[in-house]
């Protein structure tokens, strides 16, 4: 048993993609995918997305890891067992400075790793368009548009003809297969 | 692919461009032979799907028979003490210090080129990248072999850490030997993190490639389930761009912190405000050293000539002469000092470096680090590979006697005369020391074997290809 997932379209080269996308975009398709070797310059303005949202996790990261950094600092050295070193103050901002500076780093590189992870829904070992015969090549030279059947404006002889009409090639239909 | 200087200025003012005759800029394309996506896909891909080449295996066994002297080394310290190193009052950090401090240095080249290079958009960092991270990851390995096994009771290095311990006594955060810690822990962490996250298209590409169970599952697992998606690089690139800006302060604040060590003791020598500037342009100096010596071979093997083109080594080349120049400048600048400051225990220090009982370890030093890289000023000898890789070596050896020449001649001639002493290493530090050089080179073998030697999508994206306006923006 199978299920539909949508109709998939490869392109040649990045030219190619970036006008057709456009074009999917204009024609008013919203659940549908751009697959591509590269990180196509300019393509999210064409499919109509926005910046990313990791740069959010960052900051969240960062922020964590400055106040643990100072809390740490003020708390084994001037709260728990507070030693007098050097004549120096038992809490300051100042001395401890590296430690919070790298832990603010050191969180904030975890909070973007993770949050692009989250953003992308990875890690998932199983999606559908990995059933695409040819999906391999969209990491190598070729790019592929899917029209999701989840679309609203989706139809299986309509959407074929658009993606015609925008010059996609090989145009297949993505099963998924399900136990039943 | 050839620009002309008038595509832009044309429209603006036709007029002024005929009087100004402007020249043709001839742009050196960053992969020759115009090869084509697929091209980089089956060369990369080629290298890790390949069977094992006989090289390899023999290339494999030395580099672990090396790396067995650092084992043997270290069971032999654990097992008698830190007596067995050659280290005494007062050149008590020895040859530790000196192997820390060179190899966390290596490693900074590799963050230099994925981190700085990326964010002043230098697109011939592409091809170069992924193997010097790799380089950092391990150098920084290497590196924290030597702190780790020098506090002599190594099962109690976890102390270093903020971990509760049965004496409920935490570190002590006013030494900059800690700050190391977290600068040393957080730098190979966030190496790693932006070595691995930069892969994760390549690993894709690699398992969707893979015809054995093994393969499918190895890299199908490092790839986390990539999809090629443009929503994943949206997110990707800006996450990539992030962990960029977040190395670049890090590795800068790495040597710094490392330089500490050094400049917030008060002897001569040590104590100067030059170090934390001085020691990053060292860092980088002798990391690209290491990048050439490893790149040159391996463009040469796997036949790379089409990826690290001329153009790249020219460029590390020609950084290698400004951070060298540098490092000279430094040098000078410390003597210059020492004579201004007008203080009688620095002015005893340096004329001790370069005269004193290691005057050899400061001419070693001056000439493959002052000296060497300023061939590069000159053509010929940028274009010969051999000869580059041999100054590669040359910076290399010239930064480890600059590390040794610091901490050793401040050491070994300190306030008290009656203390003073003549440091040599023992058998079981040179041993021990020449046994990382193997344990560096197993860890780089196995990455060349089983990981993406560069980033795939990152070199498609400066070929012309990638261009979605056709050469015209």
């Amino acid at each position: 048993m199978d299920i539909k997932y949508g109709l998939a379209a490869t392109f040649n080269s990045a030219k190619e993609i970036y006008d057709a996308a456009g074009k999917v975009r204009e024609e008013g398709y919203k659940e549908w995918e751009c697959y591509t070797p590269i990180p196509v310059h300019g393509l999210d303005a064409q499919m109509g997305v926005g910046r990313s949202k990791v740069p959010c996790f960052t900051l969240l990261g960062g922020i964590t890891g400055f106040c643990t950094g100072m809390l740490i600092v003020w708390f084994m050295n001037a709260y728990d067992y507070p030693l007098i070193v050097g004549g120096k103050p038992y809490f300051s901002p100042i001395y401890p400075f590296p430690v919070f500076y790298e832990l603010t780093i050191l969180f904030a590189a975890f909070g973007t790793l993770f949050g692009m992870f989250f953003l992308n829904r990875l890690p998932r070992h199983n999606h559908p368009v990995f059933e695409h015969p040819s999906f391999g090549r969209t990491g190598d030279d070729k790019y592929m548009i899917v029209i999701e059947i989840e679309d609203p404006k989706f139809d299986d002889e309509e959407t074929k003809d658009f993606l015609k009409s925008v010059g996609g090639k090989s145009i297949t239909m993505i099963r998924e297969p399900i136990d039943s | 692919m050839s620009v002309n200087a008038t595509d832009h200025g044309d429209s603006i003012s036709p007029e002024l461009m005929k009087k100004v005759k402007p020249a043709k800029w001839e742009e050196k394309p960053l992969v020759l032979n115009k090869r084509n996506f697929h091209w980089v896909t089956e060369k990369i891909c080629g290298i890790v799907e390949q069977k094992t080449p006989t090289w390899w295996w023999w290339c494999f066994i030395t580099a672990m028979g090396i790396a067995s002297f650092t084992g043997l080394g270290l069971v032999y310290l654990v097992s008698t003490g830190v007596g067995v190193w050659g280290n005494s009052n007062p050149v008590n950090w020895g040859w530790a210090i000196v192997n820390f401090v060179f190899w966390i240095g290596i490693g900074h080249a590799g963050t230099l080129i994925s981190a700085i290079l990326c964010l002043l958009k230098q697109k011939w960092r592409t091809s170069i990248n992924r193997a010097s991270e790799a380089m950092t990851v391990f150098a920084v390995m290497c590196a924290g072999i030597f702190p780790l096994f020098h506090v002599g009771r190594v099962w109690f290095a976890w102390w270093l850490f903020p971990l509760p311990n049965s004496n409920a006594i935490w570190p002590q955060f006013r030494s900059p030997l800690e700050w190391d810690v977290f600068a040393v822990s957080t730098y190979f962490t966030v190496s790693i993190l932006f070595w691995y996250m930069g892969m994760i298209p390549d690993l894709a590409v690699i398992r969707d490639r893979a015809k054995e169970t093994w393969r499918k599952y190895f890299y199908g697992f490092l790839a986390m389930g990539w999809r090629n998606a443009n929503n994943h690089w949206r997110n990707f690139e800006m996450a990539y761009l992030l962990l960029a800006g977040l190395s670049t302060p890090l590795v800068l604040s790495v040597h710094t912190i490392v330089s500490f060590d050094f400049a917030v003791a008060n002897l001569p020598g040590w104590h100067t405000t030059i170090f934390p500037p001085y020691f990053v342009a060292g860092a980088i100096f002798s990391g690209f050293g290491m990048v050439l010596t490893l790149l040159l071979p391996l463009r040469a093997i796997f036949r790379l000539h089409d990826l690290i083109t001329e153009k790249h080594i020219d460029n590390m080349c020609k950084i290698i002469l400004a951070t060298g120049s540098m490092v000279g400048y430094a040098y000078a600048m410390e003597f210059f000092i020492a004579w201004y400051g007008a203080n009688s225990y620095e002015g005893f220090a340096f004329i001790n470096r370069a005269f004193g009982n290691y005057w050899w370890a400061y001419w070693i030093m001056i000439s493959c680090n002052v000296i060497c890289p300023q061939l590069f000023w000159f053509k010929g000898i940028k274009n010969n590979i051999p000869l580059v890789w041999i100054i590669s070596i040359f910076v290399n050896v010239g930064m480890w006697f600059e590390r040794f020449v610091i901490a050793n001649t401040t050491l070994s001639r300190d306030f008290l005369p009656s203390s003073w002493g003549y440091y040599s290493p023992t058998v079981v530090d040179i041993f021990t020391f020449f046994g990382t050089f193997g344990f560096f080179s197993v860890l780089f073998l196995l990455f060349l074997r089983f990981l993406p030697l560069m980033p795939m999508a990152e070199v498609k994206s400066v070929m012309p290809a990638a261009d979605p306006h056709g050469g015209k923006h």
